[in-house]
């Protein structure tokens, strides 16, 4: 297997979910569309790893891969807590989730 | 040509047969997910999706990561997105109102990028090989649990206590008066 191959399938899907977060405009969609984005930079972490694995170091850079990753998916659970509940405040005062409607900032 | 060798060769072509059908099958899921109209199923895309990177986890000898994945994405952050979906929409099935009007500029902004950094990852990495065949061992559960609880034990502490204000600020966020 070629890093190449790990690195384009993370670029297609982060270039997916960048898609994703500018064309949709429901807030939880979006929310779907940034952990497409935070899949692809773990992607890139573990193959990162992978390519650099040196078993006899003190510090094998796969480990860190695998550490960098599982740190990204405890802020990711984190991030979607937080963010749904505050989808849901906004459906509680707005009656809607739509992110056009959201405009209370807006001079 | 030595048997252990021919088998190596087996294993390595099995491996990338793997790979571009998960990543085939990954990409048509994404794509679903930004272009669904029915925003369940978006979130049953996602978890193709998220299924997909724990099989590469895997193909790249990262079991535990894999493992978490499926725990943590598919287990629990799909159940919260499929909560989120159940407690904000009135209306079951298809909806109209999911996507911008303009989609053109999202288009080309996300066409240039994947160009732009396919250019760079093509430029860096062509021709790099990722060795996780013969006596390449994978990582192992004990490795990755000495790293977290020494050499990365500040960032371990930081995560920690990041979770607990996250689950408090998302109580309090969410709470009726």
């Amino acid at each position: 297997m070629y890093l190449v191959q790990f690195l384009l399938l993370s670029s297609i899907l982060f270039c997916i979910g960048v898609y994703g977060v500018l064309a949709r405009r429901n807030a939880v969609l979006v929310l779907m569309s940034i952990e497409l984005i935070l899949n692809a930079v773990n992607i890139n972490l573990i193959a990162f790893g992978a390519f650099n694995r040196n078993p006899e170091a003190a510090l094998n850079a796969a480990v860190s891969g695998e550490v960098f990753a599982l740190f990204i998916i405890a802020v990711a659970a984190a991030e979607v807590g937080v963010g749904l509940a505050m989808v849901l405040t906004i459906y509680r005062n707005r009656k809607s989730i739509d992110l056009h409607e959201v405009d209370l900032l807006k001079g | 040509m030595s048997l252990v060798s021919t088998v190596l060769l087996g294993a390595a072509l099995a491996q990338n047969i793997f790979f571009y059908i998960i990543a085939t099958i990954m990409v048509i899921a994404a794509l679903r997910v930004v272009t669904s109209n029915n925003i369940v199923h978006a979130a049953l895309y996602l978890v193709v999706v998220l299924a997909g990177v724990a099989a590469q986890f895997v193909l790249l000898g990262a079991e535990f990561v894999g493992v978490t994945q499926v725990l943590v994405y598919i287990g629990a952050v799909i159940v919260l997105f499929l909560f989120g979906i159940m407690l904000t929409r009135a209306k079951v099935g298809a909806e109209d109102r999911l996507n911008h009007e303009n989609r053109v500029p999202a288009i080309m902004t996300g066409l240039l990028l994947l160009a732009v950094m396919a250019y760079s990852v093509i430029d860096y990495a062509e021709g790099q090989e990722i060795a996780v065949l013969g006596d390449v061992q994978p990582t192992t559960v004990e490795q990755v649990s000495d790293a977290v609880f020494s050499t990365y034990i500040v960032a371990f502490e930081a995560i920690s206590v990041l979770l607990l204000a996250a689950l408090i600020g998302a109580i309090v966020v969410a709470r009726k008066e």
